[in-house]
C-alpha cells in the first residue's frame, strides 16, 4: 500500500464534513468515522508490508533540486501511524457525546481542522526525509492553532498566541536552520538507516546541531520549551486528548526518534557522546514537570504536566541513543497515548457529566462515574508504569537502555519520577471512590461560574467528610458521562490493557528497525 | 527577420506607444483596456525572450540596426529575462485588479492619467531591465521614476502628494547620483555599452575616476532600491499612493533597481573588483542586516497595515542584499529567488488590503475585527500570503528562505543565518497580530461593520488568488524557479560573454 494514502485520505473527508455541516450532524460524523476506519485499515496494510519485509514507498515530488518530498513506511512510522488512525476513530466517537454534551459552536469547523491535523500527522509519520517531515510538522502546527483557539475568548486567543509563539518559533528559530545546515553539510536530507551526518565533518558543532533539533522540536516540549502545552489546554477536551496527548506531542518525540535513528544514526550518537550534556535537560524536566504538576488543581493542567514529564521520557530514550532504550521510546509513544488519552477523556466526562475541571471537587466523583473512574485509575497506573497496565514495559526498557549507555543515574530519575507520579495521579482516585462527595445542599448553593467560591466550598465538604453521613452523600445516582464518550474511554482503558499482556507484537516491530 | 528576433524592442515599444494611446483615448473603460492588452502583450513578448534565453544563451539586440558604439544595444540574459518577465506579469494581473478598485477610489476624468502613468512606468522599468547601454539605463530610470511620482500623487489623500514630493526628492538625488557615476564611467572609459565597458574598466580600474564613479553608483542605487539606511521614503509612498499602485510598485520599482544593482556590481565592474577591491560586502552587509531586522521590528508596531507591509518590504529588501553580498552562487541564486518570490508575495498582500480599503475604506488594523466573517476571501488570501511572508514550507517564501540561509550556512555566515531567523520570527509577529484581529477578534462597539457576506469583487479576488495561487505553486515545485536563479546567478559571476 502507497502511504501516500494515508495522507490522502483524512483530507477526503473534509468535503463531506463541510457538505454535511451542523444541520446533519449524525451523517457528519459518521463520515469521520467511517474515514477514520479506512485510514486504520490503510494503516494496517502498510504494517502487514513492512512485517512481510516489502517496501512501502509513495512517488518522489522533487521540490527543488536534491530536496524532494516523499514518504515511506519505517517501522516507527508504521506504529505512529497505527496509533495516530486508530485513536482517530475513538476520539471522533468521543468527540461525538463531548462536543454535543457541551454545546460547542462551529463544530464543522472544529472537525475539518482537526482532519487536517490527522493527515499531517501521517504525513508526519511516513516521512522519508528530514524535509516532509519539517513540512508536516509545520502543517500540524498551523491546523491546530484554530483548535486551540476554539473558543474565541480573550483566553483562548492568549493561549493560541503563546501556542503558535512556541511551536513556530521554535521551528523556523531552531528546527529549520538546523536542517538547512544538514543539508549544506551533507547535501541530503533523506532518512538513512545509521545517519547521514558525519562526525569528523561537523566536529564539536555536532552537539549544537542535536541541541538545535531537541529545542526546535518544540512539540517535544523538552523545558523551557514546554509552556505552549499547559496553554493549549484551553481546547475543547477531545482536542487536549487526540492532538495534546497523543497526535502533536507524539509527532515531536516521534520526529527526535526518527532523527537520532536516521539522520544522526546510533553509533555515530554513541561514539561521540554528544548527548550526554543535552540529556540532563529531558532528565531535569521528567522531575520538574512532575513536581509542578503536583502544584496544579486543574486536572487538565495536571495532566498536562504530566504529559510533559512523561514526554521527556521519550526524549531520553533518544538521546540515551542504545538500540534498547530507542524501542522503549517507541513503546512508550504507545503506551503512555492509551493511558493518557484515557485519563484526558476521564477529564472531559468529567466535565461534561459533573461540569467539575478541578480536583478539589472531584471526592466522592466515582459513586456518581463509577467506569469513568475506575477507567482513570487504569490510566494512572499506565502513567506510574504499574502493572497490569502496558506502561510499565517502556519504562523497564528506557532503564534498560540507560544501564546499556552506563548512565545510572538515569536510573534515579526514573524511579523519583515514578514516585511523584503516584503521588500526584493516585490520590485522584483515592479521594474519587474513598471520601465522600460534598454534600447536597451545598453544592446546589454553590455558584458553578465561580472558581474560588467553588473551591472553598470545597474545602468546607473536605473538612466535613468526617461528619457526612451515607444518607448525605446518597444523592449521588449514577450519572455518567454520554453513552458515546463513555464507551471511548472504556475502549483506551481496556487497549492499555491487553497491550500490558500483549506488547510482543510491537516490541517485534520496533526491533525491525535497521539501526546502521 | 520575423517577428520573434525583435521581441527586445517590442518589450519596450508595446508600452511606450499604449501610454499616448490612452491619453488620446481619455476614456477611462478604453484607456484601461489599452492599457491591459499592451501590458497582457507585453507578457507575452517577456516570456517568450525568457524561452529564448532559457539554454544559458544570450540575445543582444541592436536598435535599429545600430551595432554598439554607436548604436544602443539590448543584452538580455536569463539574469534580465527573468526580471522583465515578473514586471510584466505583476502589471498585468494587477491592471485586471485596478479596473474595479480605482473606479471607487479615483475620480473618473484621471483614470486615463493613471493607465498612461501605468503605461510609461512599465515601458520605464522593463527598459532600465533589458538594456545593455548604461546611459540608457539613466534614461529609462527617469521615465519610470518621473511617472511613478505622477502615480503616487493620484492617492485620494493630501498626504500623497507630500509622499509624492519626498519621493521626487530621494527620487532625483539617487537619478543624479547614477547619472554622475555613470558620467564618470563614460569619462575614464569612453564607451557607455555595458559590454565594452567591462571589457575596458579592468584597464583603468585603478584610477581614482572609477572609485568614484563606483562609489556614486553604489549610493544611487542603493536610493532607489531604498536599502536601510536609505529608505526612508519607500513608506510614506507605499503608504499614501493608490492601493493598486502600491501593489503594482512593490513588486516591480525596487526590484528592478536590485537588478541594475546586480548588473553594476557582477557584470560591468565585477565581482572581483566589487568586493575583493572595494569591500562592497562591508557596506552591504551591515547595513542589509539592520535593515531587515530594524524593520520587521518598526512593522510590528505599525497600525496601517500599508505602512506595516511598507516596512515589511524594506526589511526583504534586506534579505535580498545580504544574499547578494555573499558573492557566491548560492547567495546569488537565493537573491534571484526572492526577487521573484517577494515581488509575487508582496504585490498579493498589498492586492488584499487593497480587497480590504475596497470595503473598509481605510486599512486600519484594529478596525478589522472579525473580518474573515465578511471577506473570507480576503483575509484568507492575506494569512496564505502572510504565511509564505514568513517563509512557511510549501509556500514560496520557504524557497526563499531554504536558499537563503543555506547560502548564509555555506559562506559560514551563522550570524546572518541566525538574524534572518529573527527577522522571520518578527515577520511572525506582525503577520499573526493582524490575521488574529481579522480572524478571532469579535466585533466591538464603535467599530460598525456591514454584516453578511461583502466581499470585494470577482474582478478583484480572480487576479490577487491567481498570484497567491503562482506563489503556492511555486513554494511547492520550485524546481524551475531555482533553475533559472542558478543559471542566473552563473551568468552573473561569470560576467558578460
Amino acid at each position: 500500500m502507497n502511504p501516500i494514502w494515508a495522507v490522502i485520505l483524512p483530507l477526503l473527508v473534509i468535503p463531506f464534513i463541510q457538505f454535511f455541516g451542523e444541520k446533519r450532524n449524525n451523517l457528519r460524523e459518521a463520515s469521520i468515522i467511517v474515514t477514520g476506519l479506512l485510514l486504520f485499515l490503510v494503516n494496517e496494510s502498510i504494517y502487514q508490508a513492512v512485517i512481510n519485509g516489502e517496501l512501502a514507498v509513495s512517488g518522489e515530488f522533487v521540490m527543488m533540486p536534491g530536496l524532494s518530498l516523499a514518504l515511506s513506511a519505517e517501522p516507527l512510522g508504521v506504529l505512529f501511524g497505527l496509533l495516530a488512525s486508530s485513536l482517530w476513530v475513538i476520539t471522533t466517537v468521543y468527540s461525538i457525546g463531548y462536543m454535543r454534551g457541551h454545546n460547542e459552536q462551529h463544530q464543522t469547523r472544529f472537525y475539518t481542522c482537526f482532519a487536517i491535523a490527522l493527515s499531517a500527522v501521517m504525513a508526519a509519520a511516513y516521512a522519508d526525509n528530514l524535509l516532509t517531515l519539517f513540512v508536516a510538522y509545520e502543517m500540524l502546527s498551523l491546523s491546530t492553532f484554530p483548535l486551540v483557539t476554539h473558543a474565541g475568548t480573550d483566553a483562548a486567543r492568549k493561549a493560541g498566541r503563546v501556542y503558535l509563539g512556541i511551536l513556530l518559533g521554535g521551528s523556523i528559530g531552531l528546527f529549520l536552520p538546523a536542517m538547512v545546515w544538514v543539508y549544506a553539510m551533507t547535501g541530503t536530507l533523506d532518512f538513512v538507516p545509521g545517519g547521514i551526518v558525519n562526525a569528523e565533518q561537523f566536529g564539536p558543532g555536532l552537539w549544537v546541531l542535536l541541541a538545535l533539533f531537541v529545542f526546535g522540536i518544540g512539540k517535544a516540549a523538552v523545558m523551557p520549551f514546554h509552556r505552549w502545552l499547559p496553554a493549549a489546554m484551553v481546547a475543547p477536551t477531545p482536542v487536549s486528548a487526540l492532538l495534546h496527548a497523543v497526535a502533536v506531542v507524539k509527532t515531536g518525540v516521534f520526529s527526535l526518534l526518527k532523527i537520532v535513528t536516521y539522520i544522526f544514526g546510533v553509533d555515530t550518537m554513541l561514539a561521540t557522546g554528544i548527548s550526554e550534556w543535552l540529556i540532563v535537560f529531558p532528565a531535569a524536566t521528567i522531575l520538574i514537570a512532575s513536581i509542578i504538576a503536583f502544584s496544579k488543581t486543574n486536572l487538565k493542567a495536571r495532566l498536562a504536566y504530566s504529559t510533559i514529564s512523561q514526554l521527556s521520557y521519550i526524549v531520553l530514550a533518544a538521546l540515551l541513543a542504545s538500540s534498547t532504550a530507542i524501542v522503549g521510546g517507541g513503546l512508550h509513544i504507545l503506551t503512555h497515548a492509551f493511558a493518557k488519552i484515557t485519563l484526558f477523556f476521564c477529564a472531559g466526562a468529567i466535565m461534561v457529566a459533573a461540569h467539575k475541571k478541578d480536583i478539589r471537587e472531584l471526592d466522592g466523583i466515582g459513586r456518581q462515574m463509577p467506569i469513568t473512574m475506575l477507567a482513570f485509575f487504569i490510566g494512572s497506573l499506565g502513567i506510574i508504569g504499574l502493572p497490569p497496565v502496558a506502561g510499565v514495559w517502556s519504562k523497564v526498557m528506557i532503564a534498560q537502555g540507560s544501564l546499556q549507555s552506563g548512565e545510572v543515574w538515569i536510573l534515579a530519575v526514573l524511579m523519583l519520577s515514578t514516585l511523584l507520579n503516584i503521588g500526584y495521579l493516585l490520590p485522584i482516585s483515592i479521594r474519587a471512590f474513598y471520601f465522600a462527595p460534598p454534600n447536597a445542599a451545598d453544592s446546589e448553593h454553590a455558584p458553578k461560574s465561580e472558581p474560588a467560591a467553588e473551591s472553598e466550598h470545597t474545602s468546607d465538604a473536605a473538612q466535613q467528610a468526617d461528619s457526612a453521613t451515607p444518607a448525605t452523600a446518597g444523592h449521588s445516582v449514577i450519572q455518567e458521562a454520554p453513552a458515546a464518550s463513555l464507551w471511548a474511554i472504556v475502549m483506551t482503558a481496556t487497549l492499555s490493557v491487553l497491550l500490558f499482556f500483549y506488547p510482543q507484537p510491537v516490541i517485534e516491530l520496533l526491533e525491525m528497525i535497521q539501526w546502521r | 527577420m520575423s517577428l520573434s528576433e525583435h521581441l527586445p524592442a517590442l518589450l519596450v515599444v508595446i508600452p511606450l506607444l499604449a501610454a499616448p494611446l490612452c491619453v488620446l483615448l481619455r476614456h477611462p473603460l478604453y484607456a484601461w483596456i489599452v492599457a491591459l492588452a499592451s501590458s497582457s502583450l507585453t507578457l507575452l513578448a517577456a516570456y517568450q525572450v525568457l524561452m529564448q534565453v532559457r539554454d544559458g544563451s544570450v540575445i543582444r539586440y541592436t536598435l535599429g540596426g545600430w551595432s554598439a558604439p554607436t548604436g544602443i544595444e539590448y543584452y538580455i540574459d536569463s539574469v534580465n529575462a527573468t526580471v522583465a518577465l515578473v514586471v510584466a506579469l505583476i502589471s498585468t494581473v494587477v491592471l485586471v485588479y485596478t479596473r474595479a478598485i480605482s473606479q471607487k477610489q479615483l475620480v473618473t476624468d484621471k483614470h486615463y492619467l493613471l493607465y498612461t502613468a501605468w503605461m510609461l512606468c512599465l515601458c520605464g522599468l522593463i527598459g532600465i531591465v533589458i538594456t545593455g547601454d548604461a546611459f540608457n539605463v539613466f534614461v529609462f530610470l527617469e521615465i519610470s521614476s518621473l511617472s511613478t511620482y505622477l502615480l503616487i500623487s493620484l492617492g485620494t489623500q493630501r498626504n500623497a502628494l507630500t509622499a509624492a514630493f519626498r519621493y521626487l526628492v530621494m527620487g532625483s538625488i539617487g537619478a543624479s547620483f547614477i547619472l554622475i557615476g555613470i558620467g564618470y564611467l563614460f569619462a575614464a572609459t569612453g564607451t557607455l555599452n555595458m559590454v565594452d565597458l567591462a571589457q575596458r574598466i579592468p584597464e583603468v580600474q585603478e584610477s581614482r575616476t572609477i572609485l568614484v564613479a563606483f562609489s556614486f553608483l553604489t549610493i544611487g542605487l542603493m536610493i532607489k532600491a531604498a536599502v536601510f539606511p536609505l529608505h526612508a521614503w519607500l513608506a510614506n509612498a507605499y503608504h499614501h499612493a493608490p492601493v493598486f499602485v502600491t501593489a503594482f510598485l512593490a513588486g516591480t520599482a525596487t526590484k528592478v533597481s536590485l537588478y541594475v544593482m546586480l548588473r553594476f556590481f557582477f557584470s560591468i565592474f565585477g565581482a572581483d573588483y566589487s568586493f575583493a577591491q572595494m569591500f562592497l560586502t562591508s557596506v552591504l552587509l551591515p547595513a542589509a542586516m539592520a535593515g531587515y531586522l530594524l524593520m520587521s521590528l518598526v512593522a510590528v508596531y505599525q497600525t496601517d497595515l500599508r505602512r506595516m507591509l511598507a516596512y515589511s518590504s524594506i526589511a526583504q529588501i534586506g534579505y535580498i542584499v545580504a544574499a547578494i553580498s555573499m558573492v557566491s552562487v548560492t547567495g546569488l541564486t537565493a537573491a534571484m529567488v526572492h526577487i521573484v518570490n517577494h515581488a509575487l508575495i508582496k504585490t498579493a498582500l498589498f492586492m488584499s488590503v487593497g480587497c480590504m480599503m475596497y470595503r473598509m475604506g481605510h486599512a486600519h488594523i484594529k478596525s478589522f475585527d472579525h473580518l474573515i466573517r465578511s471577506m473570507p476571501f480576503t483575509v484568507m488570501a492575506f494569512i496564505v500570503s502572510g504565511l509564505s511572508l514568513i517563509g512557511v514550507p510549501l509556500t514560496a517564501g520557504f524557497i526563499s528562505k531554504f536558499t537563503l540561509i543555506n547560502g548564509a550556512l555555506d559562506r559560514g555566515w551563522w550570524l546572518v543565518a541566525a538574524s534572518v531567523l529573527v527577522s522571520s520570527l518578527l515577520a511572525t509577529v506582525y503577520i499573526t497580530r493582524a490575521a488574529e484581529v481579522m480572524v478571532f477578534n469579535r466585533n466591538r462597539v464603535g467599530h460598525p461593520q456591514p454584516s453578511g457576506m461583502n466581499e470585494a469583487p470577482v474582478s478583484m479576488l480572480v487576479p490577487m488568488w491567481l498570484l497567491i495561487g503562482l506563489s503556492v505553486y511555486t513554494g511547492i515545485n520550485g524546481t524551475e524557479t531555482l533553475a533559472v536563479a542558478e543559471q542566473a546567478a552563473m551568468q552573473l559571476l561569470g560576467g558578460f560573454e
